[in-house]
């Protein structure tokens, strides 16, 4: 049954719905709805051509698409941050073709889509988090074989995943990968949390909204259900822990939250604030400063740019 | 040496065909704990098609390899499932490839490669794992301060013992070499035989090690098998058929070592 989405306030009539045209949706929610009953395993999907290049969030948007209904609202993240290029673009996409509502604010928005960051504010039932996942295969780097990756997730055979640890440790003396952390999904499936810093690994944990996972360059879909349990890697000696830092947010004073360092000048100078933007000035609107607001007497003026990671 | 009347491994009327061509035809033998066998013969003979057959990497036409494991009692190998079957090879099993590279990790370190095993069958304790790497670089002799080194910077001789010491970590009961002593040179072969016979005699490892050189299958297995065109034509005690070959191809084997 083809059925063209009739929406009243469709804004642009060139484009169906959310871009995609329905067959297309309904076989990314079949991939989806085996991703959610199957959590961690990637799904291979029909990844199709978007109009915005690979890297950008293809997967990511094409999971959107599939899901976002015209009472939805949405916010799009890159690096916590809701104004940078990535994220206003996807934006105005939807915006433009599914003419929904947007919004900056976290706890406003029914479906998020994120490059990097899971928002600092926790996340309800009735929320969805899409994230744009660029290599969805934990075990890539160190089995290029694609059959063989696929044998080793069947029979779970996992033990090469902490091989990659164990090198950490014996380069670094401690657990050095800071992002696409592995973590072990109900007690099956090892994910790759994509270039999600580890930060936000205990988050994925238990978390009370739907959580989504769309690679469009290598055409595969996972997905974690509502409350599933999910363990990031580590040794019984080396136990996983997450960054800590020893500054606290130049703007709104949290200790916290993910924090971005920004360079200042070339003096050495420098500060950090919140990478989720949302959180931030949410905290600010509250009253709490931080050492570098403009509100403290502080001779140097700071740049509003983001440090690139 | 202790031998258990129970065989480890029996091959009967094993045939691996390619197509109308053979591989190896109609082998059959039994291998007990702690017993080495060398199976040799010119190129082309069907050595390496055995060894891949017996070691659950080719499935064979026709025959069946069973395996005593330690825990489910005497197996075939290819009625396991696939998961048991590469749990057996990565924890019971060795094998030590000809070429080193082959058989080791080169892009992560020595005690990387050591640990994967162990790393495989759940061990969880980086210390712990630290430590049996750091005994087994010792135990085939490559000094321990290389412990975080690349193979990729380490000799051909010690890529070669590191890879036995990759194999051997489980403390595996069987293990399969192919040419473990091919391309190294003739000190190099001497110090790596010397090591492997030590080993072999220490750990009472069952070993099938296919080889063209005879002087290697002297010095270490127990019972020769003589292949030519895909048959065995020959098998008994290694001095025996050495010293006093019966089938033509065998004299012709044995008179074809140089002499002085």
């Amino acid at each position: 049954m083809e059925q063209t989405v009739n929406n009243p306030l469709e804004a642009s009539s060139a484009y169906n719905f959310a871009y995609l045209d329905e067959q297309t949706k309904r076989m990314i929610r079949r991939a989806l709805l085996k991703a959610v009953a199957i959590p961690g395993y990637q799904v291979p999907f029909a990844g199709r051509e978007m109009p915005m290049p690979y890297g950008w969030g293809t997967g990511g948007v094409q999971v959107t698409a599939a899901v976002i209904g015209p009472d939805d609202t949405l916010k799009v993240i890159d690096q916590g941050a809701d104004d940078t290029t990535n994220a206003v673009s996807i934006r105005q996409f939807f915006a433009k073709t599914a003419n929904v509502a947007t919004t900056e604010k976290t706890a406003e928005a029914s479906i998020i889509q994120t490059r990097h960051r899971i928002p600092e504010k926790e996340l309800r039932e009735d929320q969805i988090l899409v994230y744009q996942v660029p290599i969805p295969e934990p075990l890539r780097f160190l089995e290029p074989r694609e059959t063989e990756t696929r044998k080793m997730h069947a029979l779970e055979e996992y033990g090469l995943m902490h091989v990659k640890l164990y090198e950490d440790i014996s380069r670094h003396g401690h657990i050095a990968t800071t992002y696409a952390y592995p973590v072990m999904v109900d007690d099956r499936y090892v994910m790759d949390p994509s270039p999600t810093p580890k930060f936000d690994n205990p988050k994925m944990d238990m978390m009370a909204a739907l959580q989504l996972f769309g690679a469009g360059r290598e055409k595969r879909i996972y997905a974690l259900p509502p409350y599933t349990k999910v363990k990031s890697l580590d040794f019984e000696d080396h136990p996983f822990e997450v960054q800590s830092w020893k500054d606290e947010c130049g703007m709104c004073g949290a200790t916290d939250s993910y924090l971005d360092e920004v360079i200042l000048d070339d003096k050495g100078n420098r500060m950090f604030v919140c990478s989720d933007t949302d959180y931030c000035s949410e905290r600010q609107d509250a009253g709490h400063r931080g050492p570098q607001h403009h509100d403290q007497p502080l001779g140097t003026s700071h740049s509003n740019g983001k440090a690139a990671e | 040496m202790t031998r258990s009347h129970e065989p480890l491994l029996r091959v009967s009327d094993l045939t691996m065909m390619y197509g109308d061509r053979v591989g190896c035809r109609n082998v059959s033998f039994e291998l007990r704990p702690g017993e080495v066998l060398g199976i040799v013969g010119e190129s082309g003979s069907g050595k390496s098609t055995l060894l891949r057959s017996i070691s659950a990497q080719q499935e064979p036409t026709k025959g069946t390899v069973e395996y005593h494991t330690r825990i489910d009692g005497i197996r075939d190998i290819y009625q396991m499932s696939e998961a048991q079957r590469r749990l057996l090879m990565r924890t019971d099993w060795a094998f030590v490839h000809q070429n080193a590279r082959d058989g080791l990790r080169m892009n992560v370190s020595a005690g990387a490669n050591i640990g994967e095993r162990l790393m495989a069958v759940g061990d969880r304790h980086y210390g712990n794992i630290r430590n049996a790497a750091e005994n087994w670089l010792d135990k085939v002799e490559i000094a321990t301060e290389r412990l975080d080194d690349l193979p990729s910077t380490f000799s051909g001789g010690m890529q070669q013992r590191l890879q036995i010491a990759r194999n051997l970590v489980t403390s595996p009961r069987l293990v399969f070499m192919d040419e473990p002593t091919g391309g190294l040179d003739v000190s190099v072969q001497a110090r790596l035989l010397d090591l492997l016979r030590g080993l072999v005699h220490d750990l009472n490892l069952a070993v099938i090690i296919v080889t063209h050189d005879l002087a290697v299958a002297r010095l270490l297995s127990h019972r020769l098998m003589v292949m030519q065109r895909g048959e065995v034509i020959e098998s008994g005690l290694t001095d025996q058929v050495l010293d006093d070959p019966q089938h033509a191809y065998t004299q012709l084997l044995v008179s074809s070592i140089l002499q002085n």
